[in-house]
């Protein structure tokens, strides 16, 4: 028997991983050149999560899934035109600023704030999804504090598959040291689950499915609330690139037997 | 006045702490001493009165039981919180493991704490100030925080595991309220010993690109071959396996892939940034490989057919140009001589 899940996905946007990053002081602290045009994906990890969670609603009738993203209205407004392709979903969309340098508890008290507030979200059917780190902080603890804040001492990270349960209880196969996966079975929700890469593949674009979406994403992000983030205490010291640039050796003239011969002497060299 | 805790736990054969808590441990007597702060270490284990025994003059606190033999949650975050209550410390540091990277932020929280993660550096002169980088490994900064208490997280290999003199201290055992348990860890899912490929300690990275299943000069794809090699290269030079996120995602999309990859492998925006002294990158190319997934191999090989590849300039200390099938068979070859 299926058992109705509540899913509620949180995912950040961060720049597409091809463009190139350089710091710079703002009013508000560090941020990034041309942040607000560079363009933005969603946040990979959570990516991954919203995929696995749209896999999994159709298998429990009745369950519902919603993305929650804190981000700038108008640059979410870009994701989402080709996140709201992949599968369907109901957006929660938080209006904040950008970038990896705000402080992760302010945005998890954002963050679970809306998710405490959402209309018709039954708490006991929870499944709180996202990535495990993102590509901008990468800190991981985000997910955790929202799980904290709610109530839910059930927690998973580095989720690469969950499988439910006709009893409502679900194994997760989370990442440990060594290329390895942990194995765990809960009773059932309420439970968060910080994904790493899943199994799923980034599902085809449906025209169908953007038109669908859209029709609620364009006037939940007229009516997004906006959430200021407070610092905490956190002051940056200071920003930047790595400075490090290697002397490289191109090696052109070698024959394969010359560069495996010197190759040996590296390897075994101390 | 700060004062350290350093929490710690158990391997998982319940006989020893893991080489991060070592690790941690010479981080909190580096940071004590410089502060002339307190340093308390806490224990989670089932069984922590023998894993005491190699630890420097502290205070030593510890939580014990059978809930503390697995890793989980609710066990966890009660057991850290519950020594952190005991402690009363300013500065928490802890090891970036999987098992304290569950449950950290969770128990800062619970003691109205911050946190701050993948801490590679810990420095200050008047303040503590933590580095950690940002955008997975491309932008680096220092930070510092007033509040307290701090948790700081520290990422493997960025201290060298305690093994100095180890004192004598007495172990308080610290009592836990244990929440109700919803989880069961029923084990550990593993390729098997002669097919796993990922060893963190090993001295070297080996990374595959996407060059090694596309079409080579007699215009056919060489798979198999290319899986022969590569497996023979990780066993010969007892080497990890990393791969470009490219290469991975070619299973995902139905074409021919090298049958031991799996996302576990991939180095870079969307996997891992391991430490290794060393790294040999084969057929690459891109900045997932070359800047993201290398920021922290120390010497830095690559082995490309192509001479003007802009990611490897700069980044690696040696580029040879040149196609890997032959220089990697023959590499086998001679550390199969050599052992």
């Amino acid at each position: 028997m299926a058992n109705a899940l509540h899913i509620v996905v949180c995912a950040g946007i961060s720049p597409d991983p091809l463009q190139t990053l350089e710091p710079i002081t703002t009013p508000n602290g560090p941020g990034l050149k041309n942040e607000l045009v560079l363009p933005a994906v969603l946040d990979p990890w959570a990516a991954s999560a919203l995929y696995e969670a749209a896999a999994l609603a159709p298998k429990n009738p009745g369950s519902k899934l919603w993305l929650v993203s804190l981000g700038p209205k108008a640059k979410l407004q870009q994701v989402m035109m080709t996140v709201a392709q992949k599968v369907p979903f109901e957006l929660v969309p938080i209006d904040g600023p950008i970038g990896g340098f705000p402080d992760a508890h302010s945005t998890a008290a954002a963050l679970a704030d809306t998710i405490a507030s959402l209309p018709g979200l039954d708490r006991a059917k929870l499944l709180l999804f996202g990535g495990w780190e993102s590509a901008t902080r990468g800190a991981g603890i985000t997910l955790q504090i929202v799980g904290e804040r709610l109530g839910i001492t059930d927690q998973f990270y580095g989720v690469d598959q969950i499988d439910l349960h006709d009893d409502g209880s679900f194994e997760v196969l989370e990442r440990i040291e060594g290329g390895r996966h942990q194995v765990s079975v809960c009773a059932g929700t309420p439970a968060v689950l910080g994904w790493a890469t899943g199994n799923l593949a980034e599902p085809r674009n449906n025209p169908q499915v953007g038109m669908a979406n859209m029709r609620t994403i364009m006037p939940a992000l007229q009516k997004a609330k906006p959430a200021t983030l407070a610092a905490n205490s956190l002051r940056y010291v200071s920003v930047s690139l790595p400075k490090q640039q290697r002397t490289t050796r191109v090696v052109k003239d070698l024959t394969p037997d010359q560069i495996a011969a010197e190759l040996v002497e590296w390897i075994g060299a101390e | 006045m700060e004062s350290i805790l350093v929490l710690t736990h158990a391997d998982e054969t319940g006989s020893a702490l893991t080489k991060a808590s070592l690790e941690a441990v010479t981080a909190g007597q580096e940071l004590a001493g410089r502060l002339s702060a307190p340093l308390a270490i806490g224990i989670v284990s089932s069984g922590p009165i023998n894993l005491s025994k190699g630890l420097p003059s502290a205070r030593l606190l510890a939580v014990s039981g059978e809930a503390f033999a697995q890793p989980r949650y609710a066990t966890d975050a009660a057991a850290c919180e519950a020594l952190c209550r005991a402690a009363a410390a300013t500065i928490v540091l802890a090891p970036a493991s999987s098992r304290f990277a569950r449950v950290a932020a969770g128990v800062a929280h619970r003691l109205n704490g911050l946190i701050d993660t993948h801490i590679t550096a810990i420095g200050g002169t008047d303040t503590v100030e933590v580095t950690r980088w940002f955008y997975r490994q491309r932008v680096e900064a220092v930070l510092t925080r007033d509040a307290r208490p701090w948790f700081l997280l520290l990422d493997a290999g960025t201290h060298a595991a305690y093994a100095g003199v180890p004192a004598a201290a007495p172990v308080e055992e610290i009592k836990v309220e244990l929440p109700a348990q919803r989880t069961t860890v029923t084990g550990i899912r593993a390729p098997r010993q002669d097919e796993q490929t990922i060893r963190p300690d090993a001295k070297l990275l080996f990374v595959a690109g996407a060059g090694w299943t596309k079409k080579q000069p007699d215009g056919q794809i060489h798979v198999s071959e290319a899986a022969g090699l590569i497996l023979g290269f990780l066993r010969a030079a007892n080497a990890s396996l990393g791969s470009s996120k490219s290469l991975v995602d070619q299973g995902g999309e139905g074409n021919s892939v090298l049958p031991f990859l799996t996302h576990l492998n991939q180095i870079g925006q969307t996997g891992a940034t391991p430490r290794h002294p060393k790294g040999l990158a084969t057929c690459c190319h891109g900045e997932e490989p070359h800047v993201v997934g290398w920021r922290f191999i120390a010497e830095r090989r690559a082995i490309s057919l192509d001479p003007n590849c802009g990611w490897t300039r700069g980044k690696a200390d040696v580029v040879y140009v040149a196609d890997a099938f032959p220089v990697v068979a023959k590499v086998n070859e001679l550390l199969a001589k050599g052992n």
